[in-house]
């Protein structure tokens, strides 16, 4: 395959000055996808015409002995538009089907079923159950985690709009939710998120910029889950509550106390994966903790279209116990979270945790919520910030000052610049790098089709690094 | 309305609402596709016009939209499913694989199953991984199913309605990165069968076959050869299971060249099969092995480097060369 090499000529593709294949995908880009983050136009020559090659001589010489000339199809019935008799039933079709059953409204939860530590007006309360007693520092360190995961969001939402970022998915709303499970972590224990866990993330020590190489298009994953326990993000809904309780199972083998949490959303909890993921650890009894984020939407769909129970309340018929925790309270999540992974820890098994906040944000930033949800849902649940009424604790109880405030800006400002500047160096891949890392072990088609698209590209006037590559690779196959 | 320009999706929303107003047992089901109207807002405005009991938005369990798509089938719907991304049909290839394929030969073609899937597939939108995969020889693989894709407004509209009336599982991949292409859409016509090839540029020297994103892409290869003085001929081949084989034949005996082109990996590919079978029909006829372009055999890569990945003019302009190089 190395004809391409034979001539080095240039690329004809600048002729298409809309590109023939990227040029339609802002358009095209899906509400729910990105629009491909502006990339630099590579620089294409301008051709040289290249003479064609010439048609070759027949390299076979014998006509086809016995040629059977295309059978003629049978035309088949073609598609009728409209039967008489379909526009009937359709109109049948505009009435309530007969037997079309009514729909139950709503979970049937009561408030009573709610753990909460901290009132949405920034009170204590207490609860029978879970009780955390922070110092004023570590309340100064939530509020510090829960506002800097906040500001390095809304960073993220900043560069996606700027075209710097393909999508992000925004976390607001839910801070108090992640921030208060991922600090009940220890450090042995080990995180598997979804894609939306960036204050879990922060949690865990994950450095924010990571995170952005997944969103920007550069990676598909971006950093080494072991380094901080914390796995790659998951965009296919549900599937790491298996590889979560897999993880708790291997940890019990081992006889270690390390723990497993296993994130999911409300739209997850539909997923076979997850309800395999109950019954595989229920029966191996593995020390995971199942924390679902029921932010009440699953993009257009309200929980309402997953559950009909609160989705606690599944737990118990797996035979495990499950709580259903003020997400927007980082002391009760705090609480419930570190006593779920003690009874992990402890041999008791699995828990389901379910914290019940709110997707303050669109899905993602490709999402237009005006279409299917109203403002003033929006609204009720900003009285319910979670940053706000810590603050309110905060402040009420002198536990912080106008400097601690002031200080805290400072930093997000700091952590906000840091993003951007990591950002605009991020530098795209080596388009080498799709051949890279696809085995452990290697496999020769992968070789073969690397050094024929080093040869390739190789071939184009324009392309002297990628000569060098060609002869790497090459070198490479085995 | 007879003709009207509209774009690839709209095309398909218009195909959705006809067939929804022909028959009531059409149904439409997915996530997000009730007043979202779905990611790619393909079913909007249908849950409004035909309520709630007919535009079903599911549960987020792709497994349980096909198993029940299946049953409400078995009990004379025609379910209409929506997969939100190529990427998440996987969790439904059970149900897919195991029972709506064979289910109407278990039965000894006492059932029919006449489900269709709707699968938003392959790159060059700038998505994260999963939104971008080409999956359709994974499927067209599984005997039982049928596969198409279509490449134009026109076909989009047509291709869905014949897909809706056939009696066997459909598969039905929409070229994502041209939803928004407009194109004219003959509601009147009489469309010609769903598994034949159309010849979308006549040409002598060599023909490029494909189907779904990558027609369009080698419409302008050929554009591009034609001025450098090469003749291609552009097969769309509207179906990858069936595979109109007499329609690749009748260009090959013509041309004695054949390039397939598609987004899937090469590696196991229907380029490979369209390969192995031309090369049996047309042994005499071909002045080159039969070449295709297509992805590699490495996971989707991320967006900063699928216009590396997925042919483009450049590529299959190479192809050609070499080909015509024999
Ligand atoms: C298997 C699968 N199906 C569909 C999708 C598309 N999708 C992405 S996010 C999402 C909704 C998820 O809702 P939820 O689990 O509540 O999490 P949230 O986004 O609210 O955090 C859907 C349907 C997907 N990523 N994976
Ligand atoms: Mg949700």
């Amino acid at each position: 395959m190395t004809e391409s090499t034979a001539a080095r000529h240039p690329r004809r593709s600048s002729k298409r000055t809309s590109g023939s294949d990227g040029g339609s995908a802002a358009a095209t880009a899906a509400p729910e996808t990105p629009g491909a983050p502006a990339k630099k136009a590579a620089a294409r020559k301008t051709p040289a015409k290249k003479a064609p090659a010439k048609k070759a001589a027949a390299k076979k010489t014998a006509a086809p002995a016995k040629k059977t000339a295309p059978a003629k199809k049978a035309k088949p019935a073609r598609t009728a538009k409209t039967a008489k008799a379909a526009a009937k039933t359709a109109e049948a079709a505009g009435k309530a089907p007969v037997g079309s059953r009514p729909l139950p409204q709503g979970d049937g939860a009561d408030a009573s079923e709610l753990v909460q530590l901290l009132t949405p007006e920034g009170e204590r309360v207490e609860h029978p159950e879970y009780a955390v007693d922070p110092s004023p520092e570590e309340l100064r360190a939530l509020y510090r985690d829960m506002v800097l995961t906040r500001r390095f969001d809304a960073e993220a939402v900043t560069l996606q709009r700027q075209g710097e970022l393909g999508l992000w998915p925004s976390l607001l709303g839910q801070e108090a939710a992640q921030v208060g499970s991922g600090r009940a972590t220890r450090e042995d224990d080990y995180v598997f998120p979804t894609y939306r866990e960036h204050g879990v993330a922060w949690c865990r020590g994950v450095d924010p910029t990571l995170l952005l190489g997944m969103f920007r298009g550069v990676n598909n994953g971006g950093w080494d889950p072991n380094s901080n326990n914390f796995q790659l993000y998951t965009i296919v809904i549900g599937s790491q509550t298996l590889h979560a309780t897999g993880y708790a199972m291997g940890v019990a083998k081992d006889g270690a106390d390390s723990a497993v949490v296993a994130y999911f959303g409300d739209g997850a909890s539909s997923q076979g994966d997850v309800a395999e993921a109950f019954t595989f650890a229920a029966v191996y009894n593995a020390p995971v903790v199942f924390f679902c984020q029921n932010n009440q939407w699953a993009i257009s769909e309200p929980t309402e279209r997953q559950t009909r129970v609160p989705l606690y309340r599944r737990a118990a018929g797996y035979g495990f116990p499950g709580v259903r925790v003020d997400g927007n309270d980082v002391l009760a999540v705090l609480a419930v979270t570190r006593k779920a992974l003690e009874h992990a820890r402890s041999g008791q098994g699995p828990m389901l945790i379910e914290a019940y906040t709110y997707r303050m944000g669109a899905h993602t930033t490709s999402d237009d919520p005006t279409r299917y949800r109203r403002d003033d849902e929006r609204a009720a649940w900003e009285a319910k910030d979670p940053i706000l009424r810590l603050r309110t604790l905060l402040e009420r109880e002198n536990l912080a000052d106008e400097a601690y405030f002031a200080g805290l800006d400072e930093e997000s400002d700091a952590l906000a610049k840091r993003v951007r500047e990591s950002i605009r160096t991020m530098a795209d891949p080596d388009p080498m790098a799709i051949f890279e890392n696809i085995y452990a072990d290697g496999h020769s088609v992968v070789d073969e089709e690397r050094t024929q698209y080093a040869a390739y590209q190789a071939s184009f006037a324009d392309s002297a690094d990628f000569a060098d590559e060609a002869g790497a690779a090459a070198g490479k196959g085995h | 309305m007879a003709v009207e320009k509209m774009a690839l999706a709209k095309a398909i929303t218009a195909s959705l609402r006809t067939a929804m107003e022909d028959d009531a047992k059409v149904l439409v089901i997915g996530e997000d596709v009730g007043k979202l109207g779905g990611v790619f807002r393909v079913t909007d405005g249908l849950q409004k016009d035909f309520g709630e009991d007919r535009v079903i938005d599911s549960p987020l369990a792709e497994s349980g939209i096909v198993g029940t798509a299946i049953g409400l089938a078995l009990r004379g719907y025609r379910p209409v499913v929506e997969i939100q991304f190529d990427g998440f049909v996987f969790p439904a290839y059970d149900q897919i694989v195991t029972q709506l394929a064979k289910m109407h030969a278990r039965a000894l073609g006492t059932v029919k199953l006449p489900v269709v899937i709707r699968i938003p597939y392959g790159g060059g939108i700038g998505a994260v991984e999963h939104h971008s995969e080409s999956p359709e020889a994974l499927f067209a693989h599984v005997a039982g199913l049928k596969c198409v894709s279509p490449s134009t407004p026109g076909d989009a509209y047509w291709m869905l309605q014949q897909a809706i009336h056939s009696d066997d599982p459909v598969i039905f991949f929409e070229p994502k990165r041209r939803y928004w292409d407009k194109g004219e859409v003959n509601t009147s016509a009489i469309p010609g069968p769903l598994h034949e090839a159309r010849v979308a540029r006549e040409g002598t020297d060599l023909t490029l076959a494909a189907y779904g994103p990558m027609v369009k892409t080698c419409l302008e290869v050929a554009a591009a050869a034609a001025e450098e003085g090469t003749s291609l001929e552009v097969l769309d081949l509207r179906s990858m299971s069936p595979i109109d084989f007499d329609a690749v034949q009748r260009s090959v005996e013509k041309t004695g060249r054949l390039v397939v082109v598609h987004e899937a990996p090469v590696f196991y590919g229907s380029g490979g099969e369209i390969a192995a079978r031309i090369t049996e029909r047309c042994f005499y006829h071909l002045e080159a092995p039969v070449l295709r372009v297509g992805g590699f055999h490495a996971p989707y890569p991320p967006a900063r480097l699928e216009e590396e990945y997925l042919p483009n003019l450049d590529r299959v302009l190479d192809a050609v060369d070499r080909a015509l190089a024999y």
